[in-house]
């Protein structure tokens, strides 16, 4: 079974081809995350899954009723919105004030809920974002550099966090990421992207992969030592292949 | 009790402000200034129209305000800055206004009247208009309240819950053309983005949340015009800048609370 599908998806801005011809699917509790370079078209994909952009070409299939909890990237509230993070988790549907307070709770933030928005610390607001995206009982939760910003025992918490809403709801985790580093380790399965699909497969498969190689090559030691040491790469399971 | 001119002026002044609060809370969040700008100038231009083919002022402000509005919703994002695009059609339409003004004799003798409002010569037809549009704009702010929130904070977020930014934005700025056409008489086609952006920016300082700055903009923009019309009569000064100044003062004082 799969929650959400692209099929030979392409993505248009203008004229300029932004992704072309990529397949990838997402299954039941899985944790799939995308990678690659800026510019490469990751957010862009997230948001064409979403339905937010259109398909130039291919489509997009998803479980029928499938509830998707969205994190975007980087989200600016402008200062002259008064927003207090509680009233932010009742939009667009209005939730129960113990509701709220529960979910602020479980994402480990429940001090925040009468604060400004805009006053909030990257962490704080990540946290924010994570819990209206749970209050749908998300079956897919979809991240957008979701530790942007975020100092690395931020960004290592955060990924713990996502681990564990992965094994206490059961959600299917589709994230995108260039913090390679803390990502392979937390992926089920890395999409290495590139305007197209370079490569996927396992972390393990991933980072041995050329295609992979050529783009995060030498920027990566740290992520590729996580898996250097088990050298017993197999190439019937390499899924890489060149667009 | 409507025979009274000075009721039936702060009736409408009130009516204007109850709609033009909560909209200029959307216009202050969605930095739309001088989107409102544009198509409050452009009311000069539906007068000009509507005089000239006998057709109502109402109906000839709402319909030019609906197609500038339109025109900067659809240019917007093609290429140009919006502050610089918006700049050049809000001026433009209030150049082309007054240039087609100058060919109506009638108008003419008459402009302050449509450039700064003359609240103190609404008669019972025009306060039907006003509230019936403050009301129109009212209900379809509260009807959309939710999903035009939502679509303010963040449109992709809006978009993954299923709500269609550009129909809110849409929403807005027919909220906007009405507002428009049902202020012109009050305040005039110069002043009609203060009363949208001055109660909502004294407001900001005061509220925690969208609904109380909103509705707060609603209170002080119709307190304005009561402040304003008083200081019009009691200092024989025109009443459509005197109820903006009242407006003004009291987001200096808000300013000033905020530092305290």
């Amino acid at each position: 079974m799969t929650l959400i599908a692209a099929h030979h998806l392409a993505v248009r801005r203008g004229r300029d081809e932004i992704l072309s011809d990529v397949s990838l699917s997402v299954a039941p509790r899985e944790i799939v995350t995308i990678v690659g370079p800026n510019g490469s078209g990751k957010s862009t994909l997230l948001r064409a899954l979403l339905g937010i952009l259109p398909a130039a070409a291919g489509r997009v299939s998803r479980k029928p009723g499938l509830r998707i909890g969205y994190v975007p990237q980087r989200l600016q509230v402008d200062g002259t919105l008064p927003l207090t993070a509680a009233r932010f988790l009742s939009l667009p549907r209005r939730r129960a004030p113990a509701e709220v307070a529960a979910a602020l709770e479980r994402v480990g933030v429940p001090e925040v809920a009468d604060r400004q928005l805009a006053d909030l610390s990257g962490g704080q607001f990540q946290r924010v974002l994570l819990a209206r995206a749970l209050l749908t009982e998300p079956e897919l939760l979809m991240l957008d550099e979701p530790t942007q910003g975020l100092d690395q025992p931020g960004e290592a918490a955060f990924y713990r966090l996502i681990e564990e809403v992965r094994s206490r709801t059961g959600a299917a985790i589709l994230m995108v990421s260039h913090d390679l580093h803390v990502v392979m380790a937390a992926s089920d399965r890395v999409i290495c992207l590139n305007r197209h699909v370079c490569c996927e497969g396992t972390p393990r498969v991933v980072s041995n992969a050329p295609e992979y190689r050529a783009l995060f090559g030498h920027g990566t030691q740290g992520a590729l030592a996580l898996y250097r040491h088990e050298h017993d790469h197999d190439h019937t399971h390499d899924q890489c292949h060149h667009a | 009790m409507l025979d009274d001119f000075l009721i039936r002026a702060a009736l409408a002044g009130i009516g204007v402000a109850l709609a033009a609060g909560p909209l200029g809370a959307f216009v202050v969040w969605r930095r739309m200034a001088y989107f409102g700008d544009a198509t409050s100038h452009a009311a000069i231009l539906g007068v000009a129209l509507a005089l000239a083919t006998e057709l109502p002022v109402g109906l000839g402000t709402l319909a030019v305000a609906l197609v500038m509005a339109a025109t900067v919703a659809t240019l917007s994002g093609r290429g140009w800055a919006m502050d610089t695009m918006l700049g050049v059609l809000a001026h433009s339409a209030l150049a082309f206004g007054l240039v087609a003004v100058s060919f109506l004799p009638s108008v003419r003798t008459d402009l302050s009247a449509w450039l700064f409002g003359d609240i103190l010569a609404v008669s019972v037809p025009d306060l039907a208009f006003i509230w019936a549009g403050a009301a129109l704009v009212l209900a379809l702010l509260l009807w959309r309240w939710s999903a035009l929130l939502t679509a303010t904070t963040n449109e992709d977020l809006a978009a993954a819950s299923g709500i269609d930014p550009a129909r809110e934005r849409l929403i807005l700025t027919l909220a906007l053309a009405v507002t428009v056409a049902v202020a012109l008489k009050v305040v005039g086609a110069l002043l009609i983005s203060a009363m949208l952006i001055i109660p909502a920016a004294a407001a900001r300082g005061l509220a925690r949340n969208p609904e109380p700055m909103a509705l707060l903009a609603a209170l002080i923009g119709a307190g304005a015009s009561l402040a304003g019309l008083g200081a019009s009569l009691a200092f024989d000064t025109p009443a459509g800048p005197s109820i903006v100044a009242a407006a003004a003062l009291a987001f200096l004082v808000s300013a000033l609370l905020r530092r305290a």
